[in-house]
């Protein structure tokens, strides 16, 4: 047991029901080994010799071997490494997009929840009107706007990686509205506590009152909602990049890595399996861990 | 209709017309350019005729003139044509429809009856081995990537034993209600895959809430049976977040039906919507996005609607303390 933790403490408590959640504890697993995998994928490059973007035609649709543990696609690339360098690019969307979203939603939530009044009537209406939204169809037309009409500067358009920030901030856009509304429901009942009333009364501002007395016992909502949030952002980078509007080949995702599966359906449908599996399994491992986390931290559930 | 109702329906107007703006905007900021897809075909025009072209059709007005004029337009009955399709906007437009409505009608229909009944099972064992299994299976449909699931689908039915049809909507020469009926069968399987798991989850949610309440207490304490107490009286009240819940997902099953309908190459709205943004189809894009938008706010209404009727209880005029 952990020596910070009291036993008989609240904490105590959380920990035994977060342990309890058995597939919770599975999915923190896989997870820091698919973040380890994926971290280490340029070692797992070099040891194998291949680093998943040289073309090799005159092996293309290899059986899996010794060289290529997983078998060649189409152009004769190693799977398994190009596999690992999508992780690393599905995995890094997945967080940054959850974590903006995490604080834009936390801003939003705190400002509309402390103030109430007009403010808060406005910020929710303006929530509920996003959640309105078919996303899908609006995400795509994100996706697919010129960049050079915005006017962005050079060094921004030309750099390599714009596909990838790009779909982190439009993914992150519309992903604040889960963590705003539960923020803004737990500040409204927080600011009426005494402890809120006791800073005010020794005159502490609104800010410092947000975000020292509030902020901190608003931790168990914006965990949840983030976890739950990031699985949410990898199955939607993965649907953008599928269709070829998310991350922008050569820098391989799990999602554009399936964009040529359904083509390549009848001569190889093992290409089709593996990148849908891991994000599969990334997302339901957070979806769980989400779950888990909700139970271990909500003290009205019953003791099982 | 209540005060609150009035206010709900003016809000989504705002929405709507907020709305139409933002998209009729980005998709100004589309890559191409109306005029240069038109000249694109025809090497003897000179820049003075695509100056002159600009000017006929009003594009070189700043956005917010041509956006009102855009508006008379369509609130006049006129949406433009659509490039892709050379119909006007309306008649490519609302077969699409029909054909998506046909698809989310039959999927729904198919998610509730087996989300609903499997997440009161697991509500009323809670932390059995059956709510185990509910759960991970109800985890497992709303945490898989659509597309995939449809490739996989695809795999096994269509390659492997080759029992169903890839895509499409029927076989040419065939106009049979069977033969329909067999294209439909993959992307309904693979919306109601999609969906069933939030519905679970949503009702074995709302039922556990429910089963804690005292009334419920009380009616166990007079002697009725488990299936009396959770049928005749913890299922009305359960269903009333279900209901606004399954109403307000109307947006992402929208979201579903898009990708659905681009991989089973299903005559749809969403695969009508992708391929007008991806083929530069500027005016059936934007009226059909704004479409989607209204049905979503029509859903989201019908939702509130649904919340007053089903539950006396709720008035809207408490002020939050």
């Amino acid at each position: 047991m952990n020596p910070l933790v009291r036993p008989g403490s609240m904490a105590a408590l959380t920990l035994r029901r977060f342990f309890r959640h058995r597939l919770a504890i599975a999915s923190a697993i896989v997870l820091v080994l698919f973040a380890i995998l994926a971290l280490a994928a340029p070692l797992i490059a070099a040891a194998l010799g291949a680093d998943g973007e040289e073309v090799n035609l005159f092996n293309r649709f290899a059986a899996p071997s010794g060289d290529h543990p997983l078998g060649t696609d189409e152009l004769g690339r190693d799977v398994l490494v190009r596999l690992l360098k999508g992780g690393r690019v599905s995995l890094f969307v997945g967080l940054s997009a959850a974590v903006i979203a995490a604080v834009l939603g936390t801003v939003i939530g705190l400002v509309s929840g402390y103030h109430g009044g007009r403010l808060d009537g406005f910020l929710m209406r303006f929530t509920d009107g996003i959640i309105a939204l078919p996303l899908l169809p609006l995400l795509i037309v994100l996706a697919a706007l010129d960049l050079n009409k915005l006017g962005l500067p050079d060094f921004i358009l030309e750099s390599g990686n714009v596909s990838l920030y790009r779909i982190v901030i439009i993914v992150a856009l519309v992903g604040w509205t889960t963590v705003a509304r539960l923020v803004r429901g737990s500040a409204l009942s927080l600011r009426q506590r005494t402890f809120v009333l006791a800073a005010r009364a020794q005159g502490a501002g609104a800010l410092r009152i947000m975000t020292v007395h509030i902020l901190p016992n608003l931790a168990s909502p914006i965990i949840v909602a983030t976890t739950l949030t990031t699985g949410n952002v990898i199955l939607l980078e993965s649907v953008l990049s599928f269709l070829g509007l998310g991350i922008q080949p050569p820098i391989p995702s799990w999602g554009n890595l399936l964009t040529n599966a359904q083509e390549l359906i009848w001569t190889a449908p093992a290409l089709a399996f593996y990148p849908g599996t891991l994000i599969f399994i990334t997302v339901i491992a957070f979806n769980f861990l989400g779950d888990g986390i909700q139970d271990a931290l909500d003290p009205k559930a019953v003791e099982r | 209709m209540s005060r609150h109702l009035i206010d709900r329906l003016f809000q989504s107007i705002i929405v709507l017309a907020v709305m139409s703006f933002v998209i009729y905007g980005l998709m100004g900021l589309m890559p191409g350019d109306p005029i240069d897809l038109m000249i694109s075909s025809n090497p003897d025009v000179t820049s003075e005729d695509a100056a002159r072209l600009r000017a006929l059709y009003g594009l070189d007005k700043p956005i917010t003139e041509r956006y009102f004029n855009w508006l008379k337009a369509a609130l006049g009955g006129d949406f433009g044509y659509s490039r892709i399709h050379a119909k006007p906007v309306p008649d490519v437009l609302f077969p699409a429809l029909g054909n998506t409505v046909i698809l989310l009608g039959l999927s729904v229909v198919l998610s509730l009856l087996i989300g609903l009944p499997a997440g009161i099972r697991a509500a009323v064992h809670p932390y059995s081995k059956t709510d185990y299994t509910i759960n991970l299976a109800a985890f497992a449909g709303i945490s898989v990537p659509p597309f995939w699931l449809a490739l996989l689908l695809i795999i096994v039915f269509a390659v492997i034993l080759g029992v169903l049809p890839a895509g499409g909507m029927g076989t040419v020469g065939d106009t049979g209600f069977w033969d329909s009926l067999k294209f439909l069968v993959l992307p309904v399987a693979s919306l109601t895959i999609a969906s069933v798991g939030g519905h679970t989850r949503y009702m074995r949610a709302a039922m556990m809430e429910t089963l804690r309440q005292d009334y419920i207490r009380t009616a166990r304490a007079k002697g009725l049976n488990e299936r009396q107490v959770v049928l005749g009286h913890a299922l009305r009240n359960a269903m009333i977040p279900v209901v606004t819940i399954v109403a307000l997902d109307f947006g992402a099953l929208f979201s579903g039906a898009l990708i659905t309908e681009t991989i089973f190459a299903y005559p749809g709205m969403g695969r009508m919507i992708f391929d007008a943004i991806m083929g530069n189809d500027f005016n059936l894009a934007l009226v059909a996005l704004l479409f989607a938008t209204l049905l979503t706010l029509v859903g989201n209404f019908l939702a509130d609607v649904a919340y007053v009727w089903l539950d006396p209880r709720i008035t809207f005029h408490q002020v939050e303390t």
